[in-house]
């Protein structure tokens, strides 16, 4: 039995093609994942994000344990609503998961986990957290909505809570805005503008309608893929797992070596890796001609495998196909991709590939 | 509601044949496969002139979710094949009992056609 959130009456009733997601009910699409795709890229869609699980942290100790507990430092966050992006390492360096922790107040911050870790990064905190004295609340009475693109922001601020209306507008990127148990923060996943909005579940279907009323698209699960691929934003699960470091994850820059005495769980171990010359990369690619990058396809380069597509798919801004792989550190410009026994040429790019509407690699 | 035209013969594995012209059937894919497989990005067709037996791989579809093969519903060798969907594959999704054909084939026995679906028999494995 999949779980739902509150707002699958509505996808169902708005024609939400339903697909079972890391054991809930959500939408794939609505209609044409590749309409959603545009939608977010020129004007504005949303998306139900409620599946991810919303982690509250409180207590006295609640800074030092995220210091322990994150690859990234929490010292980044000083006001309240501020945002930081972080991977959560085992002892051996392996990613556990990436989640964005946001400064409530005081000394209370919250996580957002992948809905498909929530269950083991749950127990994992719990564990780490005993020595802390860490109050853990996991909010599934909370729901949230994420509303991208360019006109996202403003058709949505004149429909939040008042407080929240005056203080969305002026807010930096990665900074949110905070009043009872709505949060209005300045983030995404699809290299466009907007907002992801945490609220009361309760509160989330009349939300929704008023977003749908004012022209915004709803978004299933498929859109929200290609716009992270196209944004060069790594998928769990995907792009890296347990097995990999935030080193071979295109991740280095969420890691804060400094200082030096933050003894974060797995620095020990990325220590050691961190100038291995042999340690593979994430990188983008852009098939030269026509045909789909998918996961798992090898790359090639003269005669010699060199990496595996992690994420691939078709862009619908480039109206190509792009991947991020995980590649051997010598690789250079260009390799081929074995797709159903033939080779077809490819391009080394960075990531991203689409920003703020607009393409950032040579095509 | 998917449409099945009642003119077509079906294949199990969703794909249409159109009644025989000059010894002529031409192929494509269902609106309920379309539907099924969401918004098409790529197709790779057969080459004109290659030979294939019914119920064997002859080309592929992918969508933004996966990639599908397509099986020939009958033996024969491919006359010609629709250039349009390298361009324009989102004319499988829009039309794919007109515009959105796949291919022809010059047909090699014309009995293979009754060992197909009609379109009540398609009817009944979309609804299984």
């Amino acid at each position: 039995m999949s779980m739902k959130t509150a707002l699958n009456e509505l996808h169902r009733a708005s024609g939400g093609r339903m697909t079972p997601f890391a054991g809930w009910d959500m939408p794939l699409h609505y209609g044409s994942q590749m309409e959603e795709h545009h939608a977010v890229r020129r004007s504005a869609g949303m998306f139900d994000v409620s599946h991810m699980l919303l982690i509250d942290l409180a207590g006295g100790q609640s800074r030092p344990f995220l210091q322990r507990l994150l690859a990234n430092d929490v010292a980044r966050l000083q006001t309240a609503g501020k945002a930081l992006y972080s991977c959560m390492l085992n002892e051996q360096g392996g990613v556990i998961d990436d989640l964005i922790v946001y400064h409530l107040w005081d000394n209370a911050f919250r996580m957002v986990v992948n809905a498909g870790c929530a269950d083991k990064d749950l127990a994992w905190i719990r564990a780490q957290a005993a020595p802390f004295g860490v109050t853990i609340t996991p909010r599934r009475d909370l729901a949230m909505i994420a509303v991208q693109g360019p006109q996202a922001r403003e058709k949505t601020v004149p429909l939040l809570p008042a407080t929240l209306a005056e203080m969305a507008p002026g807010l930096p990127v990665f900074h949110a805005a905070l009043q009872d148990d709505w949060c209005v923060a300045r983030t995404g996943y699809t290299g466009e503008d907007g907002f992801e909005i945490m609220l009361p579940a309760t509160a989330a279907p009349a939300l929704w309608q008023t977003l749908a009323d004012a022209g915004i698209s709803p978004c299933g699960l498929g859109a929200r893929d290609t716009l992270r691929l196209e944004a060069g934003m790594n998928l769990y699960g995907s792009d890296m797992d347990e097995r990999c470091s935030p080193l071979e994850s295109g991740l280095e820059w969420t890691v804060a070596w400094e200082p030096g005495a933050r003894d974060f769980i797995g620095r020990k171990a990325l220590e050691t890796k961190r100038n291995a010359i042999d340690n593979k990369r994430l990188v983008g690619l852009l098939l030269e001609g026509r045909g789909v990058l998918r996961n798992q396809q090898k790359l090639f380069s003269d005669g010699v495998e060199v990496g595996e597509v992690t994420s691939g798919g078709f862009a619908p801004t480039l109206q190509r196909s792009i991947a991020l792989a995980r590649v051997q550190p010598n690789i250079g410009e260009n390799c081929t991709v074995e797709i159903r026994g033939k080779q077809l040429p490819a391009k080394v790019v960075r990531p991203p590939f689409v920003r703020k509407g607009k393409i950032c690699i040579a095509i | 509601m998917s449409d099945i035209p009642n003119e077509l013969r079906y294949c199990r594995t969703h794909e249409w044949v159109s009644c025989v012209e000059d010894g002529v059937v031409t192929v494509g894919i269902t609106d309920h496969a379309q539907d099924q497989l969401g918004d098409l990005v790529f197709v790779e067709l057969p080459e004109v002139g290659e030979a294939f037996e019914a119920e064997t791989e002859c080309a592929v579809v992918e969508s933004v979710k996966a990639a599908s093969d397509i099986y020939s519903p009958v033996g024969g060798e491919v006359t010609e094949v629709n250039e349009a969907l390298m361009d324009s594959p989102e004319l499988v999704n829009d039309d794919p009992y007109g515009d959105g054909w796949l291919f022809k084939i010059a047909i090699t026995d014309e009995a293979e056609l009754d060992s197909l679906l009609d379109a009540d028999g398609y009817q009944e494995v979309v609804d299984a």
